[in-house]
C-alpha cells in the first residue's frame, strides 16, 4: 500500500511538469499583453519595448518557460500586470473559493449518495422517477442561469418576505460577496454571517454536481443490487438493511471516488460562473479579469494552481480506490 | 379415462415435430440489427417525444427567422423595452429589437455551436481513441499522456483563456471547445476499442489476412457505434451549457452575433425589471439539454438495452 | 396442478441407507406456484411443485434449462425479486414460511435452512476479506460469539472443507482464490450454523469437470458434519447418481416423475425421464449403441398451451397429451410417481430409451423406421447445459450433419432456436434454470 502511494506520487511529478508546460503554451498562445499598449498611440514603440524586455517577450519560448518555471518553483508567481506580486493575491482568495467548493461538494455528495441509493432500491417507483427526473433536469440547467434565479426569488424575495414576515432588519440571505465588509460581531456571528453567503452559491453548486452524481450513483447502485454476493449475503441471514449497507453500499460507493475525483476538474467551471453571479472576490474573479486584460503571470500561476488540485484530487482518488477496492491494489 | 394403446405406440399416429410447431411457439420474424435498435428506441415514449421537441426546436430556430416579421438585429426606437404582447411576444430590449427576433437567432447560433462542436469533438475523440486502443503500446500510452495532460486543466478555465484570444466568430468558439473536450471522449472509445478488440471474431478476421484498416473500419467501428453515439450526444448537450457560460463571462459569441448565453449575459441586470428577456433564454437552453440528455438516454437503451435502465 | 399427496406416497429415504428414522419431515412444500409478470404477460415458472424432505436425506432436483427447479428453491428462502407471485406452502420444521417478513425470514436462512450457489465467481463479495464474510455468517445468528471466536471457527471451517493453510487464506480475499476453492467457501458459509436442510443449486455447474467431483465431495462432508438435509438441483443425472437418495425431475415448472434414485434411473416412467436417461452416454454399453437425443426445444412459459407441456417432443404423443395435462399419479408401487398418461404402459413393458426416441442418425420422415435405431448420423444436437454467464446462447443447429455432443451426460440444452430463446430468455426475469 505504501509502495502504492509512493509510486503514484513519483509518477505526479512528471505530470505536473508536463502540465506546467502544456499551460505555458497555451496561455503564451492565448494573447498578447502588450497589445493594449500597442493601440495606444500615445505610447512610444520604446516604452513598449522595454516593457516587452521587462516581461521577457523578446527571448524564445522554451527561455521564457524556464525562467518562468524557475521561479515558480522557488515559490516566486512574478507579478500581474499592475505590478503586484501575483502569489498572495492567489492564495488568499483560494481560501474563500475553497471554502465554497468544499462545502457544496460535501452537501452534493451526501444527496446523491441518499438519492441514489433510494432511487436503486426503490427502482421504478414514484420515489425513483422523481429523483433520476430531477437529476436529468438540474444538469440540463446551466450553473449560471440558476444562480441568479437562485439570487433573484430566494436571495432577494424570500429574504424580504422573511423580513417583513419576522419584521427584523436582519438578512438570513445573501446574495452579494462572501462576508459582509466591515463585519463586527463574535465568533458565532461571523460564523453565521459567512454561512449566510455561502448558502445561495452553495446550492447552486450543489444542485448540479448533485444531479450528475445521483444518476451515477443510482446506476452503480442498482448493478449492486443484482450481483450474486447480494443474493448470498442474504441467504447467510442478514436482514435487509444490513445486506444494504455492507455489502450493497460499501461496494457501490467505490465506482463514486473516481467520479468525485474527476469533478474537481469540472467544478471549477461551476465556480467561476457562480463566483461571478454572487460577487464573490475569489480565485473566478481573479481568473476572468486575467483573461481579459491578458494577464499572463496571473493566468499562469492560476492555472498551476487550479493543475496541483487537479492531480492531487485524482492522488487522492486513487489511493482512496485502491483501499476500498482489494482488488485493484496488486498494481 | 384414456384407455391405454397397444405397446407399438412406438409407432405413434402422430409425427413427432422436429423442432416445435408455431402453435406452441413465438414467431419471430427475423430483423437485423438497426431495425432491432430503432425499434427499441421507438418504444421510449420519452425519448421519442425529447427527439420530437428538440427537432422542432431547432426547425423553428431556422425556418422561424424567415417568417418572423421582425429582423434579428433592426432597432426600433418606437417600441423601447417594451412588455410582451401579441406584437412582441418576447418583449422588446434596449433599442428596440425584437425579443422573438433575439430569441431565435440566439438558439440558432447556440444549436449551430453545438452541433459543429460535437461533430468536431466526436471525429477526434473516436479518431484518438481508436488507435489508442486498438494499436495499444507506444500509441496508446502516448496519446493518453497527452489526454490525461489535458484533462488535468479545468475545462472553462482553459475555454476562458484561449477564447479570449480567438476571435474568429461562432466558428471559432466551437473550435475551442472541441479542442477542450475531446479529451475525456477518447479515453472512453479507447475502452470500447480495447474490450471489442478481443473478441474472437477480431481474432478471425486477422486469421482470414484482414489488414488493420478493414478490421477497424468494418469491425470494430460499428460495434462501437452505439457508444460514439450516444457519448455524442452528451457532447452536445455540454457544448450547449459551455458555450451558454462562456458567452455570459463575455468570452464566448461576441456582438454584433448573440447566443442564448448572451442574451442572458445581456438581461442580468434586468431580472426583475425585464424579467422575459433573463428567463426565456434560460428555459430554452434548458428544454434543449433536456431533450437531448433524454434523446442520448434513449439511444444508450436502445443500443444496450442489457444495461441498468436509467428510466426518466 | 399436482393433488395433494399423502404421507405414504411421499417416498422417504432409500432403502438401505442410514439416516434417522424421524418421520417427520424437516421440509414440505406443497403446491408451490411461482409467477411472474412481464411486459408480455405471466410466465408461470414454477406450477404446482410439492416435495417432503425428511432430515438427513438426499433429494435431487432433476431439470434443463427453464424447468423452475431453481426458482424452486429460491422461493423456499424467499430470495425472489418483489415481483415474484409465491403461492402454495412452504413448511419447515411445522412452520409456515411463505408470508414471513424479512425480519423473521432472516433468521431462517442461514441457520435453518443454507444455500449454495451456483458461481463461485460473483458469489462472494469481492472487498471482504474470506474470514470476514464466514464470521459474519456465524455472528448474525449468534451475538453471543466475540470477533475473535467467530474468526477461528471461520478459520475452522474452512479447514473442514479442505483449504489448505487455514490460518493463513483466512486473511484472502476472494479474487485471491481458485472458483473451486471459492465455491469450497460458500459451502463451509452454508455449514457455518448447522443448518437442517442445505439447498445446493447446480453447485458444480461453473466449475471444471476435474474440480466438480472435490465440490461433490466438499458437500458430502457437509452433509456429514451437519447431518442437514440436502436439496440437489442439477441438470447432471451422473452428479445425482452419486449422491441422491431421491430424485424429483421437474419439466416446465412441474414435477413429472418422482422416486428413488433406482427407481428413476432403471424403471423411468415418463417418456421425458427416458430421454434423459437415453442421452446419456454409459461407458458399460459399448460403442455400438447409439444416443437417442430428445429433439426440440422446452416450452415457453408465457403461453403454455393446454396438455401435457412436453407432447410435442415426445414420441408417444397422442391426441389426449394435448388436450390433458397429466396428474402425477403413483406406479409401481406408492413410491414412484409420473405424470404421463401413459405412465402404466411403461410400466407394463418396462420399455427403454431406444425403443421410445429415435437414434443419433435416422431419418425422421418414416414414421415406421422411427421405431429402431439405425445407422447414419443425424440431429439435433443436445448440447450441454451450460447458461454461460455472459449470456451467449449455444447454438444446437437442426442440420443434418450434426454431432451429438452429449459426452458429459448432462441434459439436453434447448438448442438455438432464436424463436424460443428471445421470448423466455428475455421475459423471464427469475434466472431461467
Amino acid at each position: 500500500m505504501i509502495v502504492f502511494i509512493v509510486r503514484r506520487l513519483l509518477i505526479s511529478v512528471p505530470v505536473l511538469i508536463a502540465s506546467a508546460m502544456l499551460v505555458f503554451l497555451m496561455v503564451s498562445a492565448a494573447g498578447d499583453p502588450l497589445a493594449p499598449l500597442r493601440a495606444n498611440p500615445n505610447i512610444s514603440q520604446d516604452a513598449i519595448d522595454a516593457r516587452r524586455h521587462d516581461l521577457n517577450l523578446d527571448k524564445p519560448l522554451p527561455q521564457r518557460f524556464g525562467i518562468w518555471a524557475a521561479n515558480f518553483v522557488k515559490g516566486d508567481f512574478g507579478n500581474d500586470l499592475a505590478g503586484r506580486p501575483v502569489k498572495p493575491q492567489l492564495f488568499s482568495r483560494l481560501g474563500m473559493t475553497v471554502r465554497l467548493v468544499l462545502v457544496s461538494q460535501i452537501l452534493a455528495l451526501v444527496l446523491a449518495v441518499v438519492a441514489g441509493v433510494f432511487a436503486a432500491v426503490r427502482q421504478y417507483s414514484i420515489g425513483d422517477y422523481i429523483v433520476t427526473f430531477t437529476g436529468f433536469l438540474f444538469i440540463s440547467i446551466p450553473v449560471f442561469w440558476f444562480a441568479a434565479v437562485l439570487k433573484e426569488w430566494v436571495g432577494i424575495r424570500l429574504n424580504n418576505g422573511l423580513d417583513s414576515l419576522f419584521h427584523t432588519d436582519r438578512r438570513f440571505v445573501f446574495t452579494i460577496g462572501d462576508k459582509t465588509p466591515d463585519f463586527s460581531g463574535n465568533a458565532w456571528d461571523r460564523i453565521s454571517d459567512y454561512a449566510g453567503h455561502l448558502v445561495l452559491p452553495t446550492l447552486a453548486l450543489a444542485a448540479v454536481t448533485y444531479a450528475a452524481w445521483s444518476r451515477f450513483q443510482r446506476a452503480s447502485m442498482l448493478e449492486v443490487l443484482n450481483s450474486d454476493y447480494m443474493r448470498l449475503a442474504q441467504a447467510k441471514g442478514l436482514p435487509r438493511r444490513r445486506v444494504l449497507v455492507r455489502h450493497g453500499l460499501r461496494t457501490a460507493l467505490i465506482p463514486l471516488t473516481t467520479v468525485v475525483a474527476i469533478n474537481v476538474g469540472l467544478i471549477i467551471g461551476g465556480v467561476v460562473v457562480t463566483e461571478s453571479v454572487f460577487g464573490w472576490h475569489g480565485m473566478g474573479e481573479m481568473l476572468v479579469q486575467a483573461a481579459t486584460t491578458r494577464d499572463v503571470n496571473v493566468m499562469l500561476g492560476w492555472l498551476m494552481l487550479s493543475a496541483v488540485a487537479v492531480i492531487l484530487a485524482n492522488l487522492v482518488a486513487d489511493i482512496l480506490y485502491a483501499y476500498l477496492d482489494p482488488r485493484i491494489r496488486r498494481t | 379415462m384414456v384407455t391405454p394403446p397397444d405397446v407399438s405406440l412406438v409407432t405413434p399416429e402422430l409425427p413427432v415435430s422436429v423442432g416445435t410447431g408455431p402453435e406452441r411457439e413465438f414467431t419471430v420474424k427475423a430483423r437485423t440489427q438497426t431495425q432491432l435498435i430503432v425499434r427499441r428506441f421507438f418504444a421510449h415514449k420519452l425519448a421519442v417525444g425529447s427527439l420530437v421537441v428538440f427537432v422542432l426546436i431547432l426547425v423553428v430556430s431556422l425556418l422561424g427567422q424567415r417568417f418572423w416579421k421582425y429582423k434579428y438585429g433592426v432597432v426600433n426606437p418606437d417600441a423601447l423595452s417594451e412588455a410582451p404582447s401579441w406584437e412582441h411576444p418576447l418583449g422588446t430590449g434596449d433599442l428596440g429589437e425584437d425579443g422573438l427576433a433575439q430569441m431565435l437567432r440566439g438558439a440558432q447560433r447556440s444549436i449551430q455551436i453545438a452541433l459543429l462542436v460535437m461533430v468536431l469533438q466526436t471525429a477526434m475523440a473516436t479518431l484518438v481513441g481508436a488507435m489508442s486502443g486498438y494499436f495499444r503500446g507506444w500509441v496508446d500510452s502516448g496519446l493518453m499522456r497527452l489526454v490525461d495532460l489535458l484533462l488535468t486543466l479545468p475545462a472553462l478555465a482553459l475555454l476562458i483563456v484561449l477564447a479570449s484570444r480567438f476571435n474568429a466568430g461562432w466558428v471559432g468558439v466551437a473550435f475551442v471547445i472541441a479542442f477542450v473536450g475531446w479529451a475525456a471522449d477518447s479515453r472512453v472509445v479507447r475502452g470500447v476499442f480495447l474490450s471489442l478488440r478481443e473478441k474472437e471474431y477480431i481474432e478471425a478476421a486477422r486469421a482470414l489476412g484482414a489488414k488493420d484498416r478493414r478490421i477497424i473500419v468494418r469491425h470494430l467501428l460499428p460495434n462501437s457505434l452505439g457508444v460514439i453515439i450516444v457519448n455524442a450526444t452528451l457532447a452536445l448537450a455540454i457544448a450547449i451549457l459551455f458555450e451558454a457560460a462562456l458567452s455570459y463571462l463575455g468570452f464566448g459569441v461576441q456582438a454584433p452575433e448573440t447566443s442564448l448565453g448572451k442574451l442572458i449575459a445581456d438581461a442580468q441586470g434586468a431580472v426583475d425589471t425585464r424579467p422575459w428577456l433573463f428567463y426565456f433564454p434560460g428555459l430554452v437552453i434548458i428544454m434543449i439539454v433536456l431533450t437531448v440528455n433524454f434523446i442520448g438516454d434513449g439511444l444508450r437503451d436502445a443500443f444496450d438495452p442489457t444495461q441498468t435502465r436509467v428510466r426518466a | 396442478m399436482a393433488p395433494e399427496m399423502p404421507a405414504e406416497m411421499l417416498g422417504g429415504p432409500a432403502p438401505g441407507a442410514t439416516r434417522k428414522a424421524d418421520p417427520s419431515a424437516v421440509l414440505e412444500v406443497a403446491d408451490l406456484t411461482v409467477d411472474f409478470p412481464t411486459e408480455d404477460g405471466v410466465v408461470h415458472a414454477v406450477r404446482g411443485v410439492s416435495y417432503r424432505l425428511r432430515p438427513g436425506e438426499v433429494l435431487g432436483i432433476v431439470g434443463e434449462s427453464g424447468s423452475g427447479k431453481s426458482v424452486t428453491s429460491l422461493a423456499v428462502l424467499g430470495l425472489l425479486p418483489k415481483s415474484a407471485k409465491v403461492s402454495g406452502s412452504v413448511r419447515f420444521r411445522g412452520v409456515e414460511m411463505l408470508g414471513l417478513g424479512d425480519k423473521e425470514m432472516s433468521r431462517v436462512r442461514g441457520k435453518g435452512i443454507s444455500m449454495i450457489f451456483q458461481d463461485p465467481m460473483t458469489s462472494l463479495n469481492p472487498v471482504y476479506r474470506i474470514g470476514h464474510q464466514l464470521a459474519e455468517a456465524v455472528q448474525i445468528h449468534d451475538k453471543s460469539v466475540n470477533d475473535k471466536a467467530a474468526w477461528d471457527r471461520a478459520v475452522e471451517l474452512l479447514t473442514l472443507v479442505g483449504i489448505p493453510n487455514a490460518p493463513d487464506r483466512a486473511s484472502n480475499y476472494p479474487h485471491e482464490f481458485s472458483g473451486g476453492m471459492r465455491q469450497r467457501v460458500v459451502i463451509a458459509i452454508a455449514m457455518a450454523n448447522q443448518p437442517d436442510v442445505i439447498i445446493a443449486d447446480e453447485p458444480t455447474t461453473a466449475l471444471d469437470v476435474t474440480v466438480q467431483a472435490q465440490i461433490l465431495e466438499t458437500i458430502k462432508t457437509a452433509q456429514h458434519e451437519t447431518e442437514a438435509a440436502i436439496i440437489l438441483i442439477t441438470h447432471d443425472l451422473g452428479v445425482v447418481a452419486g449422491m441422491a437418495d431421491r430424485v424429483l425431475v421437474m419439466y416446465a415448472g412441474r414435477p413429472v416423475e418422482v422416486g428413488s434414485v433406482d427407481e428413476i434411473y432403471y424403471r423411468p416412467r415418463m417418456p421425458y425421464t427416458i430421454g434423459l436417461l437415453g442421452s446419456l452416454p454409459r461407458l458399460e454399453i459399448g460403442q455400438r449403441q447409439r444416443l437417442t437425443p430428445i429433439l426440440g426445444s422446452p416450452p415457453s412459459l408465457l403461453n403454455l398451451p393446454p396438455g401435457c407441456p412436453f407432447s410435442p417432443r415426445c414420441p408417444m404423443r397422442q391426441p389426449v397429451c394435448d388436450d390433458i395435462e397429466p396428474d402425477l399419479i403413483a406406479v409401481d408401487g406408492l413410491v414412484h410417481m409420473s405424470a404421463c398418461h401413459f405412465a402404466r404402459d411403461l410400466a407394463a413393458k418396462d420399455v427403454s430409451a431406444e425403443e421410445v426416441f429415435v437414434a443419433t442418425g435416422t431419418e425422421l420422415e418414416d414414421p415406421a423406421a422411427q421405431v429402431i435405431a439405425a445407422g447414419g448420423l443425424l440431429g439435433t444436437l443436445t448440447v450441454p447445459d451450460d447458461s454461460p454467464p455472459d449470456g451467449a446462447v449455444d447454438t444446437g443447429s437442426a442440420s443434418a450433419d450434426g454431432t451429438a455432443d452429449t459426452l458429459t451426460g448432462q441434459l439436453p440444452h434447448p438448442a438455438g432456436d432464436p424463436s424460443t430463446e428471445t421470448p423466455t430468455a428475455k421475459s423471464n426475469p427469475a434466472e431461467t434454470r
